[in-house]
């Protein structure tokens, strides 16, 4: 784990020097993001760290999804986006010719607000992107039963459905579901797995179940979590943004954040002023 | 009244007025549902009626004799068969892809716009102009002459418009989840129709095809100029009894044969008319059945 002082980075302030290069799984530079003629996100400049929770929090609209979805260049998908700026990923610019989207995905999951498995057997969603990457061609089936039930194993639900990987993914519970979603990223060795308010489907065990999950998670993986949740922030997180209206307002340690926050914005959200 | 007084919930006198109203409305609407299938259980008893004496097996085993005046159906009917085989075998590949296409590839510009308006004014064409258009584009232009593979080509452009529709439908009610799960493990597009999108819509899109069997079986006018024949000689029975046309042959179809004998021909028996028509209700009621019960079949298997 790193220890590295708390930094407050806004929009204003430049980045601080790549000093500790291999410290950071994501990197943005002046990331600009427009819909059409609305711009979502201005100058966005953020370092975040390897291997630690990463909360995004912000009023509604202020830009929290959309800077997640430039982290896997999905924001390309959803019809006319615009983008300036640099983003690194592993210290390399995801903007550069030679990057394959695809493979850039395999190593950035996603994971959403409300549970997606796909309408396939559990099995099969847990083995869906090994397939669609052409991973398990040469791949004996007691090999491809090990991935599934590690898989599985890691997000605490081998012991659920182990009887049952044959059934629908879709007649699982919800909670169950998000793991499942989680599970089916690990199969490709993500190095970050960013969620998008994974546990706002959820009822408050759910919530309580799917937490530890992402705090096991903690130190193999980069996670980057985007909540509405001010006390789900400061429970699972390592540290935070804040963000206002497309802007970084403060990053800092979860726990300076929500005891001495720097901004005045910052301490009337987090107190529920506004939101 | 006393009653009143001790009964808070009374009903006020508009409110009895109200549930008259409501009664008088609930049993028009109903009656008016129900006399619908009045037309439809008239049509079929009265064909049933009207042609029983010439129905039987060999009125579908037998060709046209004498005149038209003996025999059965056989030759129309394989005739119809593959007028229908082959204008799918054309028109379900096209209408599929472009259905995909419009869905899952297209972005919302002014070319696609044009497309699918295009596509919204094709169906609504009358079957006489694609008869027209049948004879102008296959039967002259390309040369085709009057043949089994131009009625088809022509019913194909008539019956394309409603494949890719429904198949846009079916496509559309995948929900969009599904695919964005698939984009960010880093499927292509194709991928993600191919292993989820096209698996959960195949019942949809079989619907729509299925559907234009009955309407590619049923019209006249786009065969009447483009390859349609009052006669032909069908052998009785073997191979080509089975296969009587080629692609360049003109042949007979039911549609046209029930025009003919009713309209074109005397010394034709009523029930024989009646006969014909009795078999093409069949035949629609066989297909529409067949898809209905595929569509169940199909959707209990989905859930999400």
């Amino acid at each position: 784990m790193s220890t590295v002082a708390p930094q407050l980075v806004t929009s204003e302030f430049t980045p601080p020097e790549a000093s500790h290069v291999e410290d950071y799984s994501i990197r943005t530079n002046d990331l600009s993001l427009w819909y059409g003629d609305f711009q979502a996100l201005m100058d966005v400049s953020v370092n975040i760290k390897k291997g630690i929770i990463t909360g995004l929090i912000g009023p509604s609209g202020c830009g929290k999804t959309t800077l997640l979805r430039c982290f896997n260049r999905i924001n390309e998908r959803y019809g006319n986006v615009t983008t300036t700026g640099d983003i690194e990923i592993l210290d390399k610019n995801i903007y550069d010719e030679d990057v394959s989207v695809r493979q850039l995905r395999r190593s950035v999951g996603m994971v959403f607000q409300r549970p997606n498995p796909l309408p396939i057997s559990i099995y099969d969603n847990v083995l869906f992107g090994m397939g669609i990457h052409d991973a398990f061609k040469s791949l004996p089936k007691s090999e491809r039963n090990d991935i599934v039930e590690n898989a599985l194993r890691e997000v605490d639900l081998w012991n659920t459905v182990k009887d049952r990987l044959k059934s629908r993914a879709t007649t699982l519970t919800l909670e169950q579901q998000q793991k499942l979603c989680i599970a089916r990223l690990l199969p490709l060795k993500p190095d970050i797995i960013l969620m998008d308010e994974p546990c706002s489907a959820l009822d408050a065990e759910g919530i309580e179940k799917v937490e530890n999950l992402i705090e096991s998670l903690r130190d193999e993986y980069t996670v980057v979590i985007v909540t509405h949740n001010m006390a789900q922030a400061r429970r699972a997180t390592d540290e935070c943004i804040f963000m206002l209206l497309g802007e970084i307002i403060e990053h800092t340690k979860t726990s300076e954040m929500f005891l001495n926050p720097q901004h005045e914005k910052t301490e009337m959200y987090i107190q529920g002023r506004y939101g | 009244m006393s009653n009143e007084l001790n009964n808070p919930f009374a009903a006020t006198d508009q409110e009895r007025q109200a549930r008259e109203k409501e009664k008088f409305i609930k049993l028009s609407t109903q009656l008016i549902t129900w006399l619908l299938v009045i037309p439809v259980v008239a049509i079929i008893v009265f064909l049933v009626y009207k042609s029983w004496p010439a129905l039987s097996v060999e009125f579908i085993t037998e060709n046209p004799k004498v005149r038209m005046t003996a025999g059965g159906i056989w030759a129309p009917l394989i005739g119809t068969f593959f007028l229908v085989l082959v204008s799918l075998i054309i028109a379900a590949p096209i209408g599929i892809l472009a259905g995909v296409y419009l869905n899952e590839f297209a972005r919302d510009n002014w070319l696609t716009r044009f497309i699918n308006l295009a596509v919204v004014n094709l169906a609504g064409v009358p079957s006489i102009v694609h008869g027209l258009f049948g004879l102008g584009a296959f039967v002259y232009f390309l040369g085709m002459d009057r043949c089994l593979l131009a009625a088809s080509c022509t019913v194909a452009v008539m019956t394309l418009p409603v494949i890719i529709t429904s198949t846009k439908e079916a496509l559309a009610s995948v929900p969009m989840a599904f695919r964005v799960a698939c984009w960010n493990m880093g499927a292509t597009k194709w991928q993600t129709i191919r292993t989820i999108v096209l698996p959960n819509s195949i019942s949809g899109i079989l619907t729509g095809v299925i559907l234009q069997v009955a309407r590619a079986a049923g019209e006249t006018a786009p065969i009447l100029f483009t390859g349609a024949m009052i006669s032909s000689r069908v052998a009785d029975s073997g191979w080509d009894a089975w296969v009587p046309y080629g692609l360049e042959d003109r042949f007979m179809a039911l549609s046209y044969h029930l025009y003919i004998i009713s309209t074109q021909w005397q010394n034709v028996p009523e029930s024989f008319k009646f006969g014909t028509a009795a078999v093409m209700i069949g035949l629609v009621i066989a297909v529409n059945s067949i898809s209905i019960g595929f569509r169940i079949y199909l959707r209990s298997r989905k859930k999400w």
